[in-house]
């Protein structure tokens, strides 16, 4: 995974999410998700303009149910934008980049 | 920015002309638009795009597509055209604020899934509303979800859904489906699927915070109304050209597809070219897709040799 992009799992969900300092963005993803791959690398380059401000990491939605369950996804890609321990904002769907760095300027 | 040839979209289409302008040095740009790979990136197997005797998914097919066309020099760009003018040449196409021109442009863009146009179902969609099974269906195991539509898409689809979910329920405005005999047998010998004939639904039911909880089916042939509970609806009736940017210019037909002359890509105004989905009303295929990309490359670089 590229360099600034954590990996998020069920296990490690609290403490690198929702108790992090900083907002963080995580990508609910999965292998077999044809938009997920082509957000993919817009999230990873998000990831590398934003690294002094936000986190960003993925979470694959097939290993990590529990989560994927907990913050009622049913589609994906989704973007969810965490803060505080909650949910700030959040967003579904193939977007444009544009779209998803406003999701972070809000959040910061 | 001024370029030989710009080529506006990025399925089979404007992928097969890139590598065909691009191996006849034209150094095409492409927009790949929101959707970079096109429709085939939410497809998983594709079984019948010749060379691939054992299938192939459809989001690597689309990757060995670009690569094909980069390795020639075609420059791919994630990027959306946002506005066009094509009354003079070189043509105008605008991405945001930035204006690129081009002595020839390939309009590849291609048809995206139709909605029902409800307000819900804009609210909704993603929240429980999906035009993609094979993105969404893993998220509805174990539930029950309807499959508006009563043509092939909707018939796989269903098919699809029932390795996730209990129940799927086909809603089909008719008594009988437009879809082919053989797709239609297999989704009605399925166990898990049921039919609400001569049903719409009229309204869909929930909110982003619950999801989708069901929806008001209307029958078509009396007009009453019933709720049916679900998690999920996904909708599969039929494209529709992505075709609004170019009206202004390009002739249309009544649906909205872009009229080419008979058997070439051609378009009203000498110049502009069009291939795929965006133009093909009938075959809406992988490979038919593909064979018109290499038309429209063949007719813009004979156009170029013809005009410079």
């Amino acid at each position: 995974m590229a360099e600034n992009v954590f990996e998020f799992t069920d296990q490690n969900f609290e403490s690198e999410v929702l108790q992090s300092g900083s907002p963080v963005l995580v990508d609910f993803w999965a292998e077999w998700c044809g938009p997920c791959k082509v957000i993919g690398p817009v999230v990873e380059d998000i990831a590398n303009d934003y690294k002094d401000q936000v986190k960003v990491g993925k979470l694959n939605v097939d290993h990590n149910q529990q989560t994927a369950m907990k913050y009622g996804i049913r589609s994906i890609p989704s973007l969810l934008v965490f803060k505080d321990g909650s949910v700030y904002n959040q967003i579904v769907g193939s977007v444009p980049r544009e779209r998803i760095t406003k999701l972070l300027e809000e959040a910061l | 920015m001024n370029r030989k040839v710009i080529i506006i979209g990025s399925g089979p289409a404007g992928l097969t002309a890139a590598t065909y302008t691009a191996r006849a040095n034209l150094k095409p740009i492409v927009f790949e638009g929101m959707q970079p790979g096109g429709q085939l990136t939410i497809t998983t197997d594709v079984e019948n795009y010749p060379g691939f005797p054992e299938g192939i998914m459809g989001p690597e097919l689309m990757d060995r597509f670009r690569a094909q066309a980069q390795r020639f020099g075609a420059e791919c760009v994630m990027k959306q055209v946002t506005k066009v003018d094509f009354s003079e040449r070189p043509y105008q196409v605008w991405v945001g604020d930035t204006l690129y021109t081009g002595e020839a442009v390939i309009i590849s863009t291609g048809a995206s899934a139709k909605t029902m146009g409800l307000d819900s179902e804009m609210e909704l969609m993603g929240y429980g509303v999906s035009a993609c099974a094979t993105c969404d269906g893993f998220f509805y195991r174990d539930k029950k979800v309807l499959v508006v539509g009563g043509g092939d898409s909707a018939m796989e689809e269903a098919t699809f859904l029932t390795k996730f979910a209990s129940e799927v329920w086909l809603v089909h405005r008719r008594d009988e489906f437009r879809a082919s005999k053989i797709m239609a047998k297999k989704a009605l010998e399925n166990p898990k699927i049921h039919v609400h004939w001569n049903s719409v639904i009229d309204r869909i039911l929930g909110t982003r915070e619950t999801g989708v909880t069901g929806a008001i089916l209307k029958d078509t042939k009396n007009g009453s109304t019933r709720e049916e509970i679900c998690d999920g609806i996904f909708l599969a009736i039929g494209h529709r050209p992505n075709t609004d940017l170019f009206k202004e210019y390009i002739d249309l037909d009544s649906k909205g597809y872009i009229q080419t002359l008979e058997g070439r890509s051609l378009t009203n105004i000498p110049g502009v070219f069009a291939c795929g989905d965006a133009q093909d009303h009938i075959y809406r295929q992988a490979i038919t897709a593909a064979g018109s990309g290499c038309m429209a490359a063949i007719d813009a670089e004979r156009f170029l040799e013809s005009h410079d």
